[in-house]
């Protein structure tokens, strides 16, 4: 037999049709559902007397839209149509007898976090969901991506997804990060070296010493921006550090079951010499805490760095830069750690687990951020914001200054009412810095948690090396 | 859906490279439960002032382009967001075809499943392309999905690839959900083997 990547193990157990043209009917073991890209495949459902398939295979919770202020239980604090839409998810779920947690439970979260944290998301499986960062979960050694609100209701319907392979991409991350550098500084640096392009076509998979010495937390942010380089999906092989993570979850197997289902996954790895259609190798101590510049992704540079000149792109990315440029209201050559910023966003299924708020309380720990500042912490969950709790982390980022929201999508995509303003400039642990992505006008700098906390302290773009 | 025709329509020039599906359509337009009417806030924040005003110098604000049925984009179009609005937008306003050097993956299967045909073309005929679309509404492009091929309003004609089975599923207006179910049998069968092989699934 031939040696195999991991995503060719997890592909070849997951069909159930191939065409001679490789067009493949692929098995979906779980399907996650939020409310902004599912309310018209229920519809679609409706309207053709379709049932969903298997409903104990569909987990749904409202993340998107909903307000992260107290008394949200109350609809009334929500504009008319994100009532809407959370009241269509409300209905639909039930209607449909899908798994769901509302806001009422404490277990709702950003989908791609409650996922994970309540073991529905296991090494092997295949996982989609109506969003981008459904790459999430390739960090259980899962494939997990994307798709469409049409691909929502086939999958609703059949269970299945019509798709052709793609081929297959290593990146390697060798030897040790250096202090103050972390996963989401990974997953950037990745990015600035491919583009936002460099992955189309392919399904990554990181691997090497630094991916490995990352917690399931880490791992989790690396995969979440694959979509970012353009990728299908991200994935890790899993290892203890992922069974670890997984046993004694709510929905993880128990007993005999566990034992069986670890002998499998042991054998999700790539096998020597398996082919791979592209390789990027970056070494561990190479990268530094990153930031970006632009209003891509792929715009980024180390907090050292100074901001670009037009001129330094080739083709296209000219004009792009110099729209950026403008947008961003900078001027080439400035420093980026003179760069002022008034609003700081700490949260979103990036960097809103456990282990990245703690990265910031330890930088905010005993300080007062800047005068003026907006600062808000959004948890990935309502677990993780019990569990900050407990640990005193709320305390901290409450007497530093920082707002201690309810979960959900929060100001990562703006779509509830937690927004940037016209010019306003934020420091955010998201993932896209997009034109109007946190607000019309709004400028976003993408940063690590530790990055963020620093920021929000000095009032500037901070290098969190300096405060260590 | 509808069966993919042969179309000869406008072809409006954005050789602006990293369209985001948040520039295509934004996020404030994500509340609606329909599939249908978000054209007329197709590139909202390119298109129009804070006001609501059209921003003059706005491509397909431009009486040439006003009518366009066919968009030749720069590099990477539909990066981000999954959101399928975003090809409903641009149904809706009336394009029925996207060219580009490359698109980011769901965007792209987003597309077939709308009816509408992204075609992926070597640079140096994008650029030929982008020069015809330059001209305006009397460089009217043709598109035949059937013969695969882009013909310029100088009559030249560009051969593209699509997968065989998409274009199927675009010339004759197929479902894919229909198609899917009418191998229920062998889902059933695959459920009775895994649950077998991974009864924790």
């Amino acid at each position: 037999m031939s040696p195999k990547t991991i995503y060719d193990k997890i592909w070849d157990a997951h069909v159930v049709q191939e065409d001679a043209d490789g067009t493949s009917l692929l098995y979906i073991d779980r399907h996650l559902v939020h409310e902004v890209t599912s309310p018209q495949a229920f519809e679609g459902l409706r309207m053709a007397g379709r049932t969903v398939r298997a409903p104990d295979k569909t987990i749904a919770v409202p993340d998107h839209n909903v307000p992260t202020t107290h008394g949200r239980e109350n609809p009334e604090t929500m504009t008319e149509d994100s009532r809407v839409q959370v009241a269509a998810l409300d209905t639909n779920a039930k209607e449909f007898g899908i798994h769901y947690y509302p806001v009422t439970d404490v277990r709702q979260g950003i989908v791609h976090i409650v996922g994970p944290e309540q073991g529905w998301t296991l090494p092997g499986m295949t996982v989609v969901c109506g969003d981008s960062h459904t790459a999430t979960h390739g960090a259980f050694g899962a494939l997990a991506h994307g798709i469409g609100t049409s691909e929502v209701e086939h999958v609703l319907a059949t269970q299945t997804l019509i798709q052709k392979k793609s081929l297959n991409m290593k990146v390697e991350i060798t030897g040790k990060l250096k202090p103050g550098v972390t996963a989401k500084d990974i997953t950037l640096a990745v990015i600035g070296e491919t583009g936002t392009g460099g992955g189309t076509g392919y399904v990554i998979e990181y691997c090497g010493e630094a991916i490995r010495d990352l917690s399931m937390e880490g791992r989790m942010t690396v995969c979440n921006m694959a979509i970012e380089g353009g990728a299908r999906a991200g994935l890790i092989a899993p290892d203890d550090v992922t069974y670890a993570y997984v046993k004694g979850r709510p929905h993880a197997p128990k007993g005999a079951q566990w034992e069986a289902a670890l002998t499998w996954w042991k054998t999700l790895f790539t096998d020597e010499g398996a082919h791979f259609d592209k390789v990027v190798t970056l070494k561990g101590e190479d990268i530094q805490p990153v930031v970006t510049w632009g209003t891509s992704p792929e715009d980024v540079l180390p907090i050292t760095g100074v901001v670009p000149s037009p001129e330094d792109f080739k083709g296209g990315k000219v004009d792009a830069a110099r729209r950026s440029i403008e947008y961003m209201g900078l001027t080439p050559g400035q420093k980026l750690t003179d760069i002022e910023i008034d609003t700081v966003f700490i949260g979103s299924c990036t960097n809103g687990r456990i282990e990245d708020l703690r990265a910031a309380a330890e930088i905010l720990k005993g300080k007062k951020i800047k005068v003026g500042m907006r600062a808000m912490v959004v948890p990935g969950s309502g677990l993780v914001r019990a569990q900050a709790e407990e640990e005193g982390l709320s305390q901290i980022f409450e007497d530093a200054g920082f707002e201690w929201r309810l979960a959900g999508c929060s100001m990562c995509l703006a779509m509830n009412p937690d927004q940037l303003a016209e010019g306003e400039r934020c420091a955010s642990t998201s993932n896209r810095n997009f034109e109007g992505r946190q607000g019309y006008k709004g400028r976003t700098h993408l940063v690590s948690p530790g990055m963020a906390a620093a920021a929000a302290l000095t009032g500037k773009l901070t290098d969190v090396r300096e405060m260590m | 859906m509808d069966k993919f025709e042969t179309i000869t329509g406008v072809a409006a020039p954005m050789p602006l490279v990293n369209i985001d599906t948040d520039m295509i359509i934004p996020k404030v337009f994500l509340k609606s439960i329909q599939r249908t009417g978000f054209g007329v806030n197709l590139f909202d924040e390119m298109r129009y002032t804070r006001d609501g005003d059209e921003i003059a110098d706005f491509v397909l604000n431009k009486p040439q382009y006003r009518e366009t049925e066919i968009l030749v984009a720069g590099d990477n179009f539909g990066c981000g967001s999954s959101r399928e609005h975003a090809p409903w937008a641009i149904k809706d306003f009336g394009i029925k075809c996207v060219i580009s050097t490359s698109f980011a993956d769901i965007f792209f299967n987003n597309c077939f499943k709308n009816g509408i045909l992204p075609i992926v073309l070597p640079q140096e005929q994008v650029d030929v392309l982008m020069k015809d679309a330059e001209k305006g509404q009397n460089a009217r492009m043709t598109i035949d999905l059937e013969a695969q091929t882009v013909t310029t309003s100088d009559g030249e004609a560009i051969s593209f690839e699509v997968d065989a089975f998409k274009k199927h599923c675009l010339l004759n207006g197929l479902d894919d959900i229909g198609l899917s179910l009418e191998k229920v049998a062998a889902i059933d069968t695959y459920e009775e083997k895994s649950a077998q092989a991974r009864p924790w699934v």
